[in-house]
């Protein structure tokens, strides 16, 4: 019997009891990462890594049953081995290894191969079953060397100073902020919208190493804000704060920034290819690891991967889910009033 | 090359005018000179010769990144640009070669002619030495398709800032008869080759559409009213013993027209005309759909002659006796035109587009409703006093068209879009009832709002029902209401006829699926139009 099934609430695990990022509320939800696609409301108990736990206070409320786990320590959940690996997505993000009599699977998320400076890298694990995303399934999906990305943002952000301009970098509030935090912190100082500041607390209460930042407020001059880098998550992008501000140029970080119309429906001043997701290369190295013989592909061109995979002889199946949009599902941030 | 990758990246990662207007400055005012031809070239759309097929450069690209050629296919459909594919897909260079632009151009060139191990030889080498962004310039050079979101108008302005050049001298020296190769670019600023070259156009004045009501333009007596004609506007340049026929396009198109070629030896040397090319049949304009079966012909057959003969409505003068008269006004140009008209020997081919007598607003609205029977589009408003300007001005010219057809449609097909839309599903196919069934009537990809369109790709994602490589069949729910100019016969389509310039004019939310046309709606209003 296999040992996990897709069902209307989500990845199930009959043997073990329990559900992995399921988004209908169920007894206990095991919980890859904290995006709102892969996390939902209203379940009884969660069991996530020890850094995911402040990112689900801060974003579903205090009145949780929450337990959690470290990377690479083996629990027993009705007889199935549980335990955590990382994933290298965001911070706190896991792979789930299941082992039941001999059977192993592996249900990964969200991932992505390369390190980004702050989240736990990428671990292989080898295993039968594997559960892997295909948000950038595409051949024309490679990316550049994080360090080639981040040396094309400083190069734009000291242009924009040049011209009098203010940086506005967009990101998602969870991974893309932290890591964009983390490596452009000793370049300037950094203002993040309120919705990264909180998060940014907690992981800072739970130990990771960030660097500081300022938290935007209205009584901010805008002078200090054009001279650094100011930060906001996407439902920010196109608000009215941001057109208060001294000729704002903004410069989007996403994985679709890899292609022009990407960037031209954004109607950004920048894209930069920077994605907390595995690119085609990335996928395809990280599936080999697991010497998988089965793979479902749950989001992304799920469709066309999943074919690939077929063609080059690693037995795969798409699998529809509900995750994949991490960008429309997250919280809509409140908005900052202007002076 | 670099230099002009990195003009492009600016040129799309901007949507401000003053800021590409400032990268195209920057670019002419420091870029390798003999580069500079070159990339007007490319932005007025002057294209070379395609040096390499598509298919080909799709099967090395596919052979060379290792994936099948379904896989090439999906990332295409994915990407909405060949020449993008193409440069994504590639395995990285493994040596980096800065050469100029305009010695890749003539490299490419070169190519033409060469048998095909060559051409592979060569654009192998080329990707295999050029980062990503510099191997979609490289794959656009060769297509010859660069569209860029730069207009001529900017193009001119950019150009005019940066010489400090008079815009309207500018704009005639890039619109005439040149080569890249043999044109350096103060020449081409200075219009050194212009004087000599009897072909070239001057830039056709055009015109806004009519927003307001017409009576708050004032005075009758101010406005000359004509039809406005839904044909191919068109120059007429006759000078030393030579003719042209420019089209809108900036594409000479003397050829095509041989009812037009007695203008050579009936009008004077130094003589300018604008106007429209129509198919004139009996004294009468035929529709649009009938003047299409003569464009874009190499040749033309007497039947072509005989069923859609082509005639040329005159409605200004741009060169009398080789002056340019562009700075006078508009009723002194008409009287000079009607004079020069009325000399001409063969009648009934090149006609003055007639003026409409009207003495209130109220009665021109009311003679616009007939528009339709003419076959014109409505009526044009010009100022007796405008002078012709070159591209837009706002205030002087204005067209007042009727209101189109409209037909409401259900979509039953999704595509993902180009371009900038290469994520959504944008183009459409609807169709009308025929009975039971339902039958594609018309595609569309304009209409909708950035905030609609992903209503509509959401509704696409959760109810597509089958998949078509990059189309996709959808629940026949969504009601829109699509307008049109004109409707022909058409053996290609199912449904046995064609809908011209069909766009979405708005998306029903308050109908049905079967509250939509029928397919006998639309060949009622075929038939009432032929007749």
């Amino acid at each position: 019997m296999s040992l996990i099934k897709f069902t209307n609430k989500g990845i199930y695990c009959e043997q073990g009891r329990f559900y992995i990022d399921p988004w209908q509320p169920v007894d206990l939800a095991v919980t890859t990462h904290g995006h709102a696609d892969h996390v939902k409301w209203g379940n009884k108990a969660y069991l996530c890594h020890e850094l995911t736990k402040p990112i689900l206070h801060q974003r579903l409320g205090t009145d949780l049953v929450i337990e959690t786990l470290p990377y690479n320590k083996q629990i027993d959940i009705n007889g199935v081995k549980l335990s955590m690996f990382p994933a290298g997505h965001v911070i706190g993000s896991a792979q789930i290894r299941l082992e039941y009599k001999g059977e192993i699977c592996v249900v990964s998320g969200d991932y992505k191969v390369e390190f980004d400076g702050i989240s736990t890298p990428f671990e292989p694990v080898k295993c039968h079953t594997f559960v892997s995303e295909s948000t950038f399934g595409l051949p024309i999906y490679k990316w550049q060397p994080q360090d080639i990305i981040f040396n094309q943002i400083r190069n734009w952000v000291s242009d924009n100073r040049d011209k009098g301009k203010t940086s506005v970098l967009v990101a998602y509030s969870l991974g893309k902020a932290q890591r964009l935090i983390k490596n452009l912190a000793d370049y300037c100082e950094i203002y993040v919208h309120n919705s990264i500041a909180n998060l940014n607390e907690g992981f800072v209460k739970a130990g990771v190493d960030l660097p500081d930042t300022i938290r935007i407020t209205p009584e901010l001059k805008k002078e200090a804000l054009q001279q650094g880098i100011v930060i906001v998550p996407p439902a920010m992008a196109e608000g009215k704060w941001i057109k208060t501000l001294q000729q704002a140029a903004t410069g989007v970080c996403s994985g679709w920034m890899q292609v022009r119309a990407g960037r031209r429906w954004r109607s950004a001043d920048a894209g930069f290819a920077l994605s907390d997701h595995a690119d085609w290369p990335g996928l395809l190295s990280a599936i080999e690891a697991t010497e998988a013989e089965k793979v479902f592909v749950t989001h992304g061109f799920t469709a066309t991967f999943s074919k690939y995979l077929n063609e080059i002889g690693i037995a795969s199946e798409e699998v529809k889910t509900q995750y994949g949009n991490e960008e429309e599902e997250e919280p809509t941030p409140t908005t900052i009033e202007a002076n | 090359m670099k230099r002009f990758s990195e003009l492009i990246q600016q040129l799309e990662t901007s949507n401000k005018t003053n800021d590409k207007i400032a990268a195209l400055v920057d670019y002419f005012s420091n870029a390798d000179d003999r580069d500079k031809p070159y990339v007007i070239a490319m932005f007025t759309g002057k294209k070379p010769k395609r040096p390499v097929n598509t298919a080909l450069l799709r099967s090395w690209a596919t052979e060379l990144s290792g994936i099948p050629p379904w896989l090439f296919q999906e990332s295409y459909s994915s990407v909405g640009d060949l020449s993008e594919t193409i440069a994504l897909v590639l395995p990285p260079p493994e040596k980096i070669t800065d050469r100029k632009l305009h010695e890749w151009i003539k490299d490419l060139a070169a190519l033409t002619g060469k048998p095909d191990d060559v051409k592979k030889s060569f654009i192998l080498d080329a990707w295999n030495s050029l980062a990503t962004p510099e191997r979609f310039i490289f794959n656009k050079l060769i297509s010859g398709n660069f569209r860029i979101g730069v207009s001529h108008k900017m193009l001119v302005n950019a150009l005019a800032k940066q010489s400090d050049t008079d815009s309207n001298k500018i704009m005639h020296s890039i619109m005439g008869k040149w080569q890249p190769e043999a044109i350096t670019y103060e020449e081409l600023i200075e219009g050194a080759h212009v004087n000599t070259d009897n072909s070239w156009p001057y830039p056709f004045c055009l015109a806004y559409a009519l927003e307001m009501q017409p009576e708050e333009l004032g005075d009758v007596n101010d406005w000359q009213a004509e039809w406005k004609w839904d044909g191919i506007r068109g120059q007429i340049v006759k000078r030393n013993g030579e003719l042209f026929i420019w089209s809108r396009g900036e594409e000479l198109v003397t050829d095509q027209f041989p009812e037009l070629h007695f203008l050579k030896d009936e009008l004077e040397d130094g003589t300018v005309l604008d106007g429209e090319i129509l198919s004139i049949k009996d004294g009468n304009v035929q529709v649009f759909s009938i003047l299409q079966q003569r464009l874009n012909r190499k040749t033309i057959n007497k039947s072509q002659l005989n069923d859609a003969p082509v005639g040329f409505y005159i409605y200004d003068l741009l060169e009398h006796e080789t002056q340019d008269v562009r700075g006078k006004t508009m009723s002194e140009r008409r009287t000079l035109l009607e004079e020069i008209v009325s000399k001409l020997l063969t009648k009934d081919v090149a006609l003055l587009s007639p003026v409409i007598t009207f003495n209130s607003w109220a009665e021109l609205a009311e003679i616009r409703q007939g528009s339709r029977e003419m076959n014109s589009e409505g009526i044009m408003l010009k100022r007796k006093d405008s002078l012709y300007h070159s591209g837009r001005k706002r205030g002087d010219w204005w067209k007042w068209k009727i209101n189109p057809y409209t037909v409401d449609t259900v979509m039953i097909y999704a595509q993902k879009g180009s371009g900038r839309r290469a994520n959504f599903y944008t183009d459409y196919t609807f169709a009308v009832r025929d009975g039971e069934k339902l039958i594609t009537v018309a595609k569309a990809y304009s209409g909708l709002t950035d905030k609609e369109i992903k209503e509509v790709d959401s509704f696409v994602k959760r109810n597509s029902l089958e998949k078509f490589g990059p189309v996709r069949t959808v629940k026949p729910e969504l009601v829109f209401e699509i307008a049109f100019e004109g409707i022909a016969e058409s053996k290609r389509h199912k449904a046995g006829l064609a809908l011209r310039f069909p766009r979405i004019l708005r998306w029903r939310k308050d109908k049905e699926a079967e509250e939509i046309n029928t397919l006998e709606d639309l060949r009622q209003l075929l038939n009432s139009t032929l007749s």
